[in-house]
């Protein structure tokens, strides 16, 4: 899941409150910065002769205020992940997609359309997913992690030296998962007992980290960190001694998707951008480059097999990826689900 | 209208349209907001309603108000103990070093705040710089753990608007009339006396206008915890952050704001008052 700082995200948020302006002949799509290459629409208007504008945003949670806020007005395409979508959809914000627009449908994995939050893709296509697991130093643990108990109670020699994502729903997934309830849950006793668990866990802590985590196992001021998967192999780039696992818990299944407003005024042209991202060489920029499983088949297909040799977790079945849970939007469950994360947030 | 308020509202005008536009319709939208429930999908259901008041006081949260009190009151401290002697040294300094040392204090405001987080992230982690020094010289066998802790908070904290409070206090007390120092000696006080019966009461203004800004814009900052305290310390600023861009309940984030803008302005109301007294005080000495 792709997520800049969250400082870029305050800082983009000041500058951001005036939306892209509107036009006619033009279609204005909403990434994440650097999540697409950069001159994906540049060649996309050279195939189509359409006009596409890039308004780029820090977070689902600041695409999400500013569609919700303007009813989706001025954007005609947004990326977003997939409890997002759902809320999108259940705001009637997202429009239907006409399948027949989009004949490179054909190019993604048959469980591309099974997806949960949006079956049969009736109003996303999606883009690129992944699970969240374990990234580790192979050759400075003692042994190999394989169970969310691992981070979660660290053997002696671990201690201090882990790391967990602070992002309300990973951070209790990593809990959830750890006690056999639902990544989605918000019953109030699978809470306080994920709660239990993750302030305990809070006292082997090294830190939260959501962007550096990483690093810091380059450097060896960490040994194990909870990371999603496309974001392990940054650190295995700069170190092959690190490696990722799924632990035996099982996962999530994240999945950042495309979304057309419903009220988009080009949505002919807005398929056609969809269209053109899942053509087959478009989709392969996101392994090749930003390390992603994408469900593009016919794009992993053509991926070179020396960058799966070196970043395993990319040649990661469908199967595989359709057995973990997707995550799921919260809907009325997020306020008790999200006072439980300030309670183990601000937990001494 | 005389020609004189005319000629200020003019020159006023700028900045009051500023002010309004940028900093009291704002409020207002978070007063506004504050009454309000979150949409189920996020967003705002306008539904009026006191409700997130009465979460705000859950202790869960008053125990967060507390504890970035408690971080943001020592950062203050140390800003002061470090700040009020640099302050005396540089408005002492001849006039050409003043300005070296002016120019010296506000260097780091050059370079952005996030860089210079990070940077003390490189100096204080266990593979940084300082515990590679100090395993070096041989003073200590095992890392320190100098990083992701309130020590590591309150230093960035520190560091950062250390300068405000030398700024605040230079300016107080390079405004010191030398006679009233003169006075003191001459009348058979040491400087050790003269500084704590005449220097620190006259210059308590300047105290007071560095705290205020050290604490309030401690106690609103989100970064610093995040970045220096690994996320593990959670001040209010982190919760109102979580609540808009994570758990997306604007109106609750909205509520919570509404009560640091609260505490933000008690602090500021008792710092005027203090630099009000004082001045009162002394223009009740002059008659």
């Amino acid at each position: 899941m792709r997520k800049l700082t969250k400082l870029a995200a305050a800082a983009f948020c000041a500058a951001a409150i005036s939306g892209p302006a509107l036009a006619q002949d033009k279609i204005v799509i909403s990434n994440w910065d650097g999540y697409m290459p950069a001159d994906m629409l540049e060649r996309f208007t050279e195939a189509t002769g359409i006009e596409a504008e890039l308004a780029v945003h820090a977070t689902n949670e600041e695409i999400m205020g500013k569609v919700v806020a303007g009813r989706g007005k001025g954007y005609d395409v947004v990326f977003v992940s997939s409890p997002f979508v759902e809320a999108l959809k259940a705001l009637g914000l997202a429009a239907e997609l006409d399948h027949d627009k989009l004949p490179n449908l054909k190019n993604l994995y048959p469980e591309a359309a099974q997806l949960e939050y949006d079956p049969d893709n009736q109003v996303s296509v999606p883009y690129a997913w992944g699970t969240t697991g374990l990234c580790y130093r192979s050759d400075l643990v003692s042994q190999t992690p394989d169970s969310w108990m691992d981070l979660l109670r660290p053997s002696d020699d671990l201690k201090g030296k882990v790391t967990m994502l602070s992002t309300d729903r990973w951070l209790m997934a990593a809990a959830f998962l750890a006690q056999e309830q639902s990544v989605n849950t918000t019953d109030q006793g699978a809470l306080d007992a994920a709660k239990d668990l993750l302030v305990e866990a809070k006292q082997s802590l090294l830190a939260y980290d959501d962007t550096t985590f990483y690093s810091k196992l380059v450097s060896g001021e960490a040994w194990l960190v909870q990371a999603w998967d496309g974001w392990c192999n940054y650190g295995v780039a700069e170190n092959d001694a690190i490696k990722y696992v799924i632990p035996e818990e099982g996962s999530d299944l994240w999945v950042d998707a495309m979304v057309i407003t419903e009220a988009s005024e080009n949505k002919d042209a807005a398929h056609a951008f969809l269209n053109f991202v899942l053509e087959a060489d478009n989709g392969a920029w996101v392994p090749a480059n930003i390390l992603y499983k994408t469900p593009n088949q016919a794009a992993m297909a053509a991926l070179d097999p020396a960058l799966i040799e070196q970043f395993p977790n990319l040649g990661m079945d469908p199967e595989t990826l359709l057995a973990q849970e997707q995550l799921r939007d919260l809907g009325d469950g997020q306020r008790a689900f999200s006072r439980t994360v300030t309670e183990v947030l601000a937990a001494e | 209208m005389p020609r004189s308020l005319l000629r200020d509202w003019i020159l006023l005008g700028p900045g009051l349209t500023w002010l309004a536009l940028l900093l009291v319709a704002p409020c207002a939208i978070v007063f506004f907001f504050a009454f309000f429930e979150r949409g189920v999908y996020g967003g705002v259901d306008y539904v009026f309603g006191f409700d997130n008041f009465g979460r705000a006081f859950d202790p869960l949260y008053l125990s967060i108000f507390l504890k970035s009190a408690k971080i943001a009151g020592l950062a203050t401290l140390v800003a002061l103990l470090i700040g009020y002697p640099a302050a005396y040294a540089i408005a002492r300094a001849a006039p050409r070093r003043q300005t070296v040392f002016l120019v010296l204090v506000m260097l780091p405001f050059w370079s952005n705040y996030l860089i210079r987080t990070y940077a003390w992230i490189v100096l204080l982690n266990r593979e940084g710089l300082i515990n590679q020094a100090l395993t070096a010289l041989g003073l200590i066998n095992e890392p320190l753990s100098l990083l992701y802790n309130e020590f590591a908070v309150v230093t960035g904290l520190v560091y950062n608007y250390l300068p405000f409070v030398i700024l605040a206090i230079f300016a107080s007390i390079s405004r010191l009339n030398p006679e009233t120092l003169e006075a003191s000696e001459d009348l058979g006080a040491s400087s050790v006396r003269t500084f704590f019966r005449v220097t620190l009461p006259l210059t308590i203004p300047g105290v007071a206008a560095g705290a205020v800004f050290v604490f309030v814009l401690s106690i609103g900052n989100f970064i610093t915890p995040d970045l220096l305290g690994g996320g593990r310390i959670q001040m209010v600023g982190n919760i109102i952050y979580d609540q808009f861009l994570t758990a997306r309940d604007w109106p609750f984030g909205a509520t919570l704001s509404m009560m640091l803008i609260g505490v933000m302005m008690i602090l500021l109301f008792t710092q005027a008052m203090v630099v009000r007294r004082m001045q009162g005080d002394r223009e009740g000495a002059h008659a």
